[in-house]
């Protein structure tokens, strides 16, 4: 059910998203070479690229959606899913690289169910790798909620995200109370 | 030959030819039966993409081997196409080229005896299973979003060539590559919707690929 409430209102937005995409796609002159200024125009409106986006913007450039695809594929800085309530950081820059942080990565990627760039159905968690966030001493590091978490182990994993489930559901119980006071 | 451009003359691995002023040089090479190995050059292309590094040959008075797609013939020129230095460059982009691939099942692909790949190990005398490089694993599925095409990525060489007759039939081609470094593929964009109005079906894709990388969906069926 509650799934179910987080699509209805993942698709009243994305439908928003999309009209404000088409409303501000008209402010630039249709020529090729405004493609990627317009993809940095949507991302930073909306935090990520949704594929009908790629598509409005295809046809306001006369090019192929898929090339629109490549051209922002190929480029790090463009997402394509909703960034998550919590943004999840690992690093895998070479001190990290060396201290397991791909490990660690994959400890977040088993526990959320998702893979590196992708957000949690309930748009609760995203998960990204990011190359050195400039504290290599605390190797190896993840960012949660733009927290630096230094020495991750699997088990510090666990307990970030069991704790801010747990926060979630104190929020939860008390916005409940609330309602019924 | 173009009879209003101006004919030179030039030499190739001893042999004199003549060819119109401005031809391609690897085009020219081919048309008199001389092979020189190449995987994304097509004759219709302007600005070949030289992206296979295959088609490397001497010439005269360049101090390195060049990629002959993208050399065009001029008067006096005297080229060589099987010096050890061709050879090894040929050798070493082939066996780069194969080791990001799965070889292993050559006998269930449907390009099997007309695979590009087989006819340039046959001819450099490569083994198609490359045993001094590490094999790398770029663990992807076939991509099967598109409504009349699969896409196995394990197969592509990314020569781009079904891009190019994509984009000579249709305005913009329907096919583009995404991603990049080993996870670069070519990519249809995922909706089937969006494609099912666009894309014919017509094949051309299919037809140029020299892998057997992209395949009818129809066939697929047939084979299992």
């Amino acid at each position: 059910m509650e799934v179910c409430r987080a699509l209805e209102q993942g698709d009243k937005e994305e439908e928003r998203i999309l009209s404000d995409i088409s409303s501000s796609l008209k402010l630039f002159e249709r020529k090729r070479s405004n493609l990627i200024p317009l993809l940095q125009m949507i991302q930073k409106r909306h935090g990520y690229i949704p594929p009908m986006g790629m598509v409005l913007l295809a046809q306001h450039l006369d090019l192929s959606p898929s090339h629109v695809y490549g051209v922002a594929t190929f480029y790090n800085q463009f997402r394509f899913n909703p960034p998550g309530k919590h943004p999840i950081k690992v690093c895998l820059g070479t001190a990290c690289h060396v201290k397991g942080g791909e490990i660690i990565l994959e400890n977040f990627e088993r526990k959320l169910g998702i893979k590196a760039g992708e957000t949690t159905r309930d748009r609760e968690f995203s998960l990204d790798r990011v190359a050195c966030v400039g504290c290599c001493a605390l190797a190896p590091v993840a960012i949660v909620n733009d927290k630096v978490e230094g020495h991750m182990t699997p088990s510090k994993v666990e307990g970030i995200i069991l704790s801010l489930e747990i926060e979630k559901e104190k929020k939860k119980r008390e916005a409940d109370k609330d309602d019924t006071e | 030959m173009d009879k209003n451009a101006n004919i030179v003359n030039l030499i190739v691995d001893g042999k004199e030819i003549k060819a119109s002023e401005g031809a391609n040089l690897l085009r020219v090479c081919l048309d008199n039966e001389i092979y020189v190995p190449n995987l994304c050059y097509l004759k219709e292309m302007e600005h070949p993409p030289a992206s296979c590094r295959l088609c490397f040959v001497a010439i005269e008075g360049y101090p390195q081997p060049v990629t002959s797609c993208t050399e065009v013939v001029r008067e006096g020129m005297v080229v060589m196409t099987d010096t050890p230095e061709v050879r090894r460059l040929q050798k070493s982009a082939f066996e780069l080229l194969l080791s990001v691939r799965r070889i292993s099942f050559c006998k269930t692909c449907i390009a099997n005896k007309r695979c590009g790949l087989q006819k340039i190990a046959r001819f450099l005398g490569v083994k198609l299973r490359v045993a001094h490089l590490n094999r790398i694993d770029v663990d992807r599925e076939v991509d099967h979003t598109h409504p009349y095409l699969d896409y196995d990525p394990d197969k592509c060489v990314l020569c781009e060539r079904c891009i190019f007759v994509c984009g000579n039939i249709n305005k913009t081609p329907m096919l583009s590559l995404a991603h990049r470094g080993l996870n670069t593929s070519v990519t249809f964009f995922e909706s089937a919707a969006i494609l099912e109005n666009s894309c014919k079906g017509c094949g051309a894709c299919v037809e140029i690929c020299p892998v057997g990388a992209l395949t009818l969906k129809s066939h697929n069926k047939v084979t299992g």
